[in-house]
């Protein structure tokens, strides 16, 4: 359903706590980030960080770290490997989804920045969205090779113009970008897979080894599940990989109408 | 739940998306004005005449402006959405221009409409 606001108990209030720059400090910049505290029983804010640049390194992952080094423990958020290959640390940065660990401070626009958890999602606290249903989505496709033809003794086989159908799908790395950057997401993600479980989707039915593709073709064909996607295009424009899901579900919906005509 | 709209930072591409939908209810209901106006035709000339003066009116022309204006948008966002559903210009660079050249369009094509009609005299 279309709820353009947020409901009542996660209404953000405007005024949190502010921690000023230390004396001294060079390179001011301002952090505006999104707190809540389920045990508090009290509705998120905004705490903003005046934080001294010049003591951090570049990427905005930097940035929470001092935070939560130096200035407030408290501050809770995923982070793993600090490199863009793990998800974990996916937030919502200056209005667009990212990886805080490859998004640069620099690149952000003005000298306030807003961090807040990926759109639209349970929060389990502060910058922590609850994924279960995303996963959840992502199992549903069913993402593994799937045949009926007896196993080959060694391998199974691919041929190089065959696996680089694969390029450009293989690489997501399910950081939950993309569908929580999709308003249709937003308003439909009980129904509507959303755009990374089905790129996955597309890059198993596009996979030549995989036995399933009508079977995963008909799972597909429902109004809600695939056809939710009106090619707003967030996705490309978010996905920290450079990947296009846009892309990857209108070749469903080609192969889909490709079956019928 | 976490802030969406409230805190998003717009893309070209989910501008039109939206104004494909805005527009395409605009031309719906503006099918209300085409009933009507078959209505007041079929009434006789004095329904008739009524009719024409409510839309020759300043108002009158600032909806059917409007109403030029969102089907000229939502024919040329239709026809991009016709060449994304052929599986072409879907990258991301690709979708942004594309975003501009409809506005172009829309734009361009309002305009040379009303221009005719100005310089025809109809307006």
């Amino acid at each position: 359903m279309v709820q353009l606001t947020l409901p009542k108990n996660s209404k953000i209030k405007p005024t949190g706590k502010h921690y000023p720059a230390p004396a001294g400090a060079s390179k001011v910049k301002t952090f505006k980030v999104y707190r809540y505290d389920p045990d508090s029983g009290e509705n998120p804010r905004w705490d903003t960080y005046d934080v001294d640049t010049s003591q951090c390194g570049p990427m905005v992952l930097d940035i929470l770290i001092h935070i939560k080094n130096n200035i407030d423990p408290t501050l809770t958020f995923r982070r793993s490997c600090r490199e863009g290959i793990c998800g974990s640390c996916a937030m919502n940065i200056d209005g667009r989804n990212a990886l805080a660990c490859i998004q640069g401070h620099e690149e952000c626009s003005g000298n306030k920045i807003a961090i807040s958890p990926l759109p639209h999602m349970p929060v389990v606290k502060d910058l922590i969205p609850d994924l279960t249903l995303f996963y959840a989505q992502y199992a549903s496709i069913q993402p593994w090779l799937q045949t009926e033809t007896p196993e080959p003794q060694k391998e199974w086989k691919q041929s190089p113009e065959d696996r680089e159908k694969l390029d450009g799908l293989y690489e997501c790395i399910l950081c939950a970008c993309c569908s929580t950057s999709c308003p249709s997401y937003w308003w439909n993600q009980e129904k509507y897979l959303g755009p990374a479980a089905l790129l996955h989707a597309y890059r198993w039915i596009i996979d030549s080894r995989d036995e399933q593709t009508g079977a995963r073709l008909d799972e597909l064909e429902d109004p809600f599940k695939l056809y939710r996607c009106h090619t707003i295009m967030n996705c490309a424009q978010v996905c920290p990989k450079g990947l296009n899901p846009a892309k990857a579900i209108a070749e469903v919906k080609l192969m889909l109408a490709d079956r019928v005509v | 739940m976490s802030p969406h709209l409230q805190i998003w930072r717009w893309h070209v591409t989910m501008l039109t998306s939206i104004l494909h939908r805005v527009t395409g209810v605009g031309i719906y209901l503006g099918g209300l004005i085409v009933a009507v106006w078959a209505i007041s035709l079929a009434s006789g000339p004095e329904a008739y005449g009524t009719f024409k003066a409510l839309l020759g009116s300043p108002l009158g022309k600032l909806v059917m402006f409007g109403m030029s204006a969102s089907a000229f948008y939502h024919l040329g966002n239709g026809v991009r959405h016709l060449i994304w559903d052929l599986g072409y210009g879907l990258d991301k660079e690709q979708a942004n221009s594309s975003a501009f050249v409809v506005f172009g369009f829309a734009i361009a094509a309002t305009l040379a409409v009303w221009g005719i009609a100005y310089m025809t005299g109809a307006l």
